[in-house]
């Protein structure tokens, strides 16, 4: 007998059959809804030569696994003042079908310096990776991403406000949520019938919820201003006599993790006294009295003024000046 | 779908301890001195149970759940409703591209990893790599498993199953 040529032919036309059953396959898997099919050819012989017959055919359909996982974007707590801060996530659908994700935004977290208030869930509409007011779409309640495909992400936006009476340093963590929209539980609840192509769906390791933190830091900057004041009489001595010179010393430190910007450091001339020209410095180096070529200008008329521009925190800088006594 | 495995489930629990009615039914009607073989696949779970000891034990359930990951068993029932023995029974199982065979299949089983060109057991089997290499072949490159009997004599029933996963 010759098997070898019928087993062949059979081979061929199942080889043909399994090509158009490939489905994408996913990190998770298979995609929900495909159907997986079996079946079986045997030959034997009996005595009048080969016979060949064909089991039934059994299909199962792939069901739809429900997981989800949500991660901070930010590198660390985002550094805030009071007002407006920005969060950033990412929600990706792990399962393997389409589903949407419902968000919750959480501000109350153990160990909160502050309360953070929730003011909006926005998605990432232009997927540039940063909050574009206006542009990137805010979310509705209730709040849920787009239908994601398995394997898709999308980012998303937590827009809060901070409280004003934060301190410097203070540290709040916002807790977001993405729960599959078809239902969550623990891995292995069944929502019969409810996955993608008829199948079931069934909550993954994730449990089809998934949570993660993002982290503010309040950034309250201050500027403290100390003024000094040394005086040296014409005979030697430190008397106010008319004559003397009065040294004032401006310290101004620059206290928080944050910057102040565009700062500048005024002071009038004291009644009874005279600006002695050519004395104003910043930090050790001489500032001219004239406006416009460097950061300082002063007058006995309009005092003292001096730019320190963007001042970080952490710094200090050192204005003197002297005056005389009339 | 779960309506077709547990038909197939059915069917094969009647068909097993008995001479099965339908193929009996379908037979031509002057074939009964020829063996008349029957194939009967089913799809059943394969749930591993630890005891109190530590023990593990598998065994067969009707398959509910059919997520990526899941393990199955492919089975085929046989059974010769004829009146003579069949010889040379050679079974071909392609295997639907969704699953791969199980890492714990019998090594003796025979198999293809090109369509069902060449088969032998896995391990004296290799795939093409991208680079123009080969490289050993894995359960995951199985395209097709065989199997053979020598004979199935008038009334023999039997099962043969194969692990898969859920791709």
């Amino acid at each position: 007998m010759n098997t070898k040529a019928i087993t062949r032919s059979l081979f061929a036309a199942s080889t043909g059959a399994a090509l158009t059953l490939t489905s994408p396959a996913f990190a998770e898997g298979i995609s929900a809804g495909t159907l997986i099919e079996n079946t079986a050819t045997a030959t034997y012989e009996d005595g009048s030569g080969p016979q060949t017959i064909t089991s039934n055919t059994v299909v199962v359909r792939v069901d739809e696994l429900l997981d989800v996982t949500v991660t901070s974007l930010d590198p660390g707590p985002i550094a805030s003042t009071p007002g407006e801060a920005v969060l950033t996530f990412e929600v990706t659908n792990q399962g393997n079908g389409p589903e949407a994700f419902e968000l919750i935004a959480n501000p109350t977290v153990a160990d909160n310096d502050f309360e953070a208030a929730i003011e909006n869930i926005a998605v990432d509409t232009n997927g540039n990776g940063v909050y574009d007011e206006g542009v990137d779409e805010i979310l509705t309640a209730p709040q849920s991403t787009a239908v994601l495909a398995a394997d898709e992400a999308v980012t998303v936006f937590v827009i809060v406000t901070v409280p004003n009476d934060v301190t410097d340093g203070q540290l709040s963590q916002v807790e977001l949520t993405a729960n599959a929209q078809t239902g969550n539980g623990p891995a292995g609840t069944v929502f019969a019938g409810q996955g993608e192509g008829g199948g079931d769906a069934i909550a993954g390791t994730t449990t089809a919820s998934a949570t993660a933190l993002g982290g503010l830091r309040a950034g309250v900057t201050i500027l403290e201003l100390e003024k000094a004041v040394a005086l040296a009489d014409p005979f030697g001595g430190d008397s106010a006599v008319p004559g003397s010179v009065a040294t004032f010393t401006l310290t101004a430190n620059i206290v928080g993790t944050g910057s102040l910007t565009n700062v500048t450091i005024t002071d009038a001339i004291p009644e009874g006294t005279t600006y002695a020209p050519g004395t104003l410095t910043l930090d050790t180096n001489a500032l001219t009295d004239a406006s416009g070529d460097d950061a300082g200008e002063a007058s006995d008329a309009d005092g003292i003024s001096v730019s320190l521009g963007d001042a970080a925190g952490g710094t200090t800088h050192t204005i003197t000046f002297d005056v005389t006594i009339d | 779908m779960k309506t077709l495995a547990k038909t197939a489930a059915i069917a094969l629990v009647a068909a097993l301890p008995l001479a099965p009615v339908a193929a009996q039914a379908a037979a031509p009607a002057a074939s009964q001195a020829e063996p008349k073989v029957t194939l009967q696949s089913d799809v059943m779970a394969i749930v591993t149970q630890t005891d109190e000891a530590g023990n593990q034990t598998t065994k067969l359930t009707e398959a509910k759940e059919f997520t990526p990951g899941t393990k199955l068993s492919f089975g085929m029932n046989y059974s010769n409703s004829g009146g003579e023995t069949a010889t040379n029974v050679t079974g071909t199982n392609p295997l639907n591209a969704a699953v791969r065979l199980a890492p714990d299949a019998d090594p003796s089983l025979v198999v293809s990893v090109d369509g069902g060109e060449t088969y032998g057991t896995l391990d004296t089997l290799s795939v093409a790599t991208e680079t123009g290499g080969t490289r050993a072949a894995t359960h995951a490159d199985v395209t097709h498993v065989r199997w053979t009997i020598a004979s199935i004599a008038p009334g023999e029933s039997g099962r043969i199953a194969f692990p898969v996963i859920i791709r």
